[in-house]
């Protein structure tokens, strides 16, 4: 089974998210803010992250830059999940290392589609 | 709904779009047939058909059938016919040095679907060998049509299909919405078009993308679109249907292209081989 990590400081989000990505069959972690995903990550890396922007601690920009540079951490596929929605925050992202992004609010068929977009489902 | 209103309306519909509508969709007619009577200003369904009635009024029964159609949609949807473009259709006819290639996605909904295959077209050059790409995309709906028109989209849209690279490169912000480039978009002319009508006013296709609408039609209706779509067919040209859809036991004048699950070819044209007849 495949494990997604999910990274959102709302509880409410990680719960939704965690019921949607369950239903795809994926083993489910999570973490409150960057830091604690890092944290995660190098104790064990998981093939996907979901990641939000705005985070307190650890943004998931600062995050997703520093996973890049931790060994192994090149491998998890990383779809961000944020309110930032315009087309700067989005190529940032991209630049950034993610290999996905969506645009919240989602819903399970947004996310399907984008986990399938880079080869997770 | 009583049932001779129901009769009205399913008849109208088979007559003018093809539409079949079985009892059990009463509930989608009422819903659909509710907010354009409020719009018309009309106390409720049975003032609306009892006007249709009375007036035969031309305006209201296109809006009738317009409101009636079911226009559901994404982005590079399926996937497979996309990837059975660049694979198996594109690759034939550039093959065949064609100086243009003529696609027609018949019932194109609000876009996605001819705008999905501009977008992979002028990302892959190479595909067509230089041959110059014409796109027709026609709808009976004037209403998904002005949409297809405008090239907007909703986040929701942009997200169902589209890879985040396509977005960045073929979409602009604009306010709430994102608009897809000028370029993308003048790649691809949209007219209306009723399936029920002979398509002779937009020359020979290449390739027929019809996907998702048979599935709406009776069976002699799906044989009779089949026919027209392929008398503006050149011979051994592409179509491509939906993932529930078949030519299988309607029509003779495709034939499947093997292990290529929805992909046809109109009869007439290269053989297994590939050796063009002659
Ligand atoms: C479900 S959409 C399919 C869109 C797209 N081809 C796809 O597969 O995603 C069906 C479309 O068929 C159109 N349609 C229904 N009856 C039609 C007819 N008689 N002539 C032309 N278009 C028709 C509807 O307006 C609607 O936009």
């Amino acid at each position: 089974m495949k494990r997604c990590l999910i990274v959102d400081d709302s509880r409410v989000v990680r719960k939704v998210a965690r019921r949607i990505l369950e239903d795809l069959k994926f083993d489910t972690m999570e973490a409150a803010d960057g830091q604690q995903a890092l944290e995660q990550c190098r104790a064990d890396m998981p093939e996907a992250i979901l990641l939000d922007w705005n985070m307190p601690v650890m943004n998931g920009i600062d995050f997703l830059r520093a996973l890049r540079r931790e060994p192994g951490g090149d491998r998890p596929t990383v779809v961000f999940c944020t309110t930032e929605n315009d087309m700067s925050h989005i190529a940032e992202a991209i630049r950034s290392g993610a290999n996905e992004y969506i645009m919240k609010p989602f819903d399970s068929e947004i996310i399907e589609s984008k986990f399938a977009e880079v080869g997770l489902v | 709904m009583n049932s001779s209103d129901f009769d009205f309306v399913s008849g109208l519909l088979k007559r003018r779009a093809g539409i079949q509508l079985t009892t059990d969709k009463t509930y989608l007619l009422e819903s659909r047939l509710a907010p354009l009577a409020r719009k018309e200003g009309l106390a409720s369904i049975e003032d609306l058909l009892q006007v249709v009635r009375s007036r035969r009024d031309e305006r209201l029964i296109s809006q009738i059938v317009d409101v009636m159609t079911t226009n559901e949609t994404f982005f590079f949807r399926d996937k497979t016919p996309f990837e059975l473009m660049k694979e198996v259709a594109l690759p034939d006819l550039s093959s065949q040095r064609k100086p243009r290639i003529r696609i027609w996605c018949a019932a194109c909904s609000t876009g996605q679907e001819p705008y999905s295959l501009a977008m992979m077209l002028e990302d892959n050059p190479v595909l067509t060998k230089g041959a110059a790409v014409e796109i027709v995309a026609t709808d009976i709906s004037p209403r998904v049509l002005e949409k297809a028109k405008s090239g907007l989209y909703s986040q929701f849209e942009v997200q169902r299909g589209l890879p985040i690279q396509m977005m960045m490169k073929h979409f602009k912000q604009k306010d709430d919405l994102w608009q897809i480039s000028d370029k993308i978009r003048s790649m691809v002319t949209f007219r209306e078009h009723n399936l029920m009508d002979q398509p002779t006013m937009f020359g020979k296709f290449d390739v027929v993308f019809i996907r998702n609408v048979l599935i709406y039609f009776d069976q002699p209706t799906k044989s009779q679109v089949l026919d027209r779509v392929s008398s503006v067919m050149n011979p051994g040209g592409y179509m491509l249907l939906g993932a529930a859809e078949t030519v299988i036991g309607i029509s003779k004048k495709f034939e499947a292209v093997k292990e290529r699950r929805g992909l046809y070819q109109a009869v007439g044209g290269a053989n297994k081989s590939g050796i063009r007849a002659a």
